[in-house]
């Protein structure tokens, strides 16, 4: 299988999977969150004042009503922000070395 | 993570650019498939081994970074301030003891296909066990919560989560070793052991 078309599957599994799987996904607290809420120590856990301004708290998509669709949208999003970050660092990364070091094609 | 920097270019080959964006955007879609397990409570996967294993262990953790990074500025989830704390346990920790453990096994007995993945599974589970062990730490530390309170409690419900980890990182790593093989960073095998290769392949 081509890289490409081996990332683009992969790409594609992960938006699915945020998009279409994580509206169904337990609500439940998660390990640490049941363990603070148990221990009484939940309520010492803030947002700081800059997070009131992320623009999808809570994976849910502002404004939309529906909340499974709300959280599916925010998915979707969230993975394809965090896979132009990935890649953006990743080619930042080579392009600092292609700089540095010996490259051949200089 | 300037370590990580530094060392991350001598992992980062042509065809690894996208990969840690893809990597990227696998955890962070499966960090939000909450699993239930045990008494009302959920897990998700961490995604550090699986990280480790595809991208290797200082790659790994500049992916999990950047995951965390965009969960607490983006969604509100996980603090500004318990930033590196979460980095560092949901991230670091797991994948470079990941890497060591795993990178060792590989180089000391290049386990096959089977063998490796069990490994994979035993990893995932220490990695996150570590993790909930680092967290009640850092509660300790911070006088949030005493050690002695937090940490059956931690350990308890996340040894339940790690297999979950366990269960979604060997999938996803077998998926890969199925259709690129090559692509898993520590799990490069002995040519000769599966496909054989032109030695001049070698070297490259």
């Amino acid at each position: 299988m081509r890289t490409n078309v081996f990332v683009a599957a992969a790409l594609a599994v992960a938006v699915g999977l945020a998009v279409a799987v994580s509206p169904f996904a337990s609500a439940s607290p998660d390990g640490l969150e049941k363990v603070a809420e148990d221990k009484g120590f939940l309520a010492e856990g803030t947002t700081a004042k800059i997070q009131e301004a992320s623009p999808i708290p809570d994976y849910a998509f502002p404004g939309v009503e529906n909340e499974r669709v709300a959280t599916g949208l925010a998915g979707f999003v969230g993975t394809l922000v965090v896979f132009a970050l990935g890649f953006g660092l990743a080619f930042v990364l080579r392009r600092v070395r292609g700089r540095a070091g010996p490259d051949p094609a200089t | 993570m300037a370590y990580a920097l530094k060392v991350a270019d001598r992992d980062l080959d042509e065809a690894r650019i996208p990969l840690l964006g893809v990597v990227g955007a696998f955890v962070f879609a499966s960090q939000m498939l909450n699993f239930p397990v045990a008494g009302g409570t959920s897990g998700h996967l961490l995604g550090a081994t699986l990280a480790a294993v595809l991208l290797g262990p200082w790659l790994a953790s500049l992916v999990m970074a950047v995951v965390i990074t965009v969960q607490a500025f983006a969604f509100a989830d996980g603090g500004i301030t318990a930033l590196g704390a979460n980095v560092l346990n949901m991230g670091v920790l797991g994948a470079l003891l990941a890497g060591l453990l795993l990178g060792a096994a590989v180089r000391a007995f290049s386990p096959n296909r089977a063998t490796f993945l069990a490994l994979v599974a035993g990893v995932s589970w220490v990695a996150v066990m570590v993790g909930a062990t680092a967290t009640s730490l850092e509660l300790a530390l911070s006088d949030t919560i005493p050690l002695g309170t937090s940490l059956p409690a931690m350990l308890g419900v996340h040894a339940l989560i790690g297999i979950g980890e366990a269960v979604i990182t060997v999938s996803a790593i077998g998926a890969v070793l199925a259709v690129r093989p090559d692509l898993v960073h520590l799990g490069r095998f002995p040519a000769a052991e599966r496909t054989p290769r032109p030695a001049t392949a070698e070297g490259v």
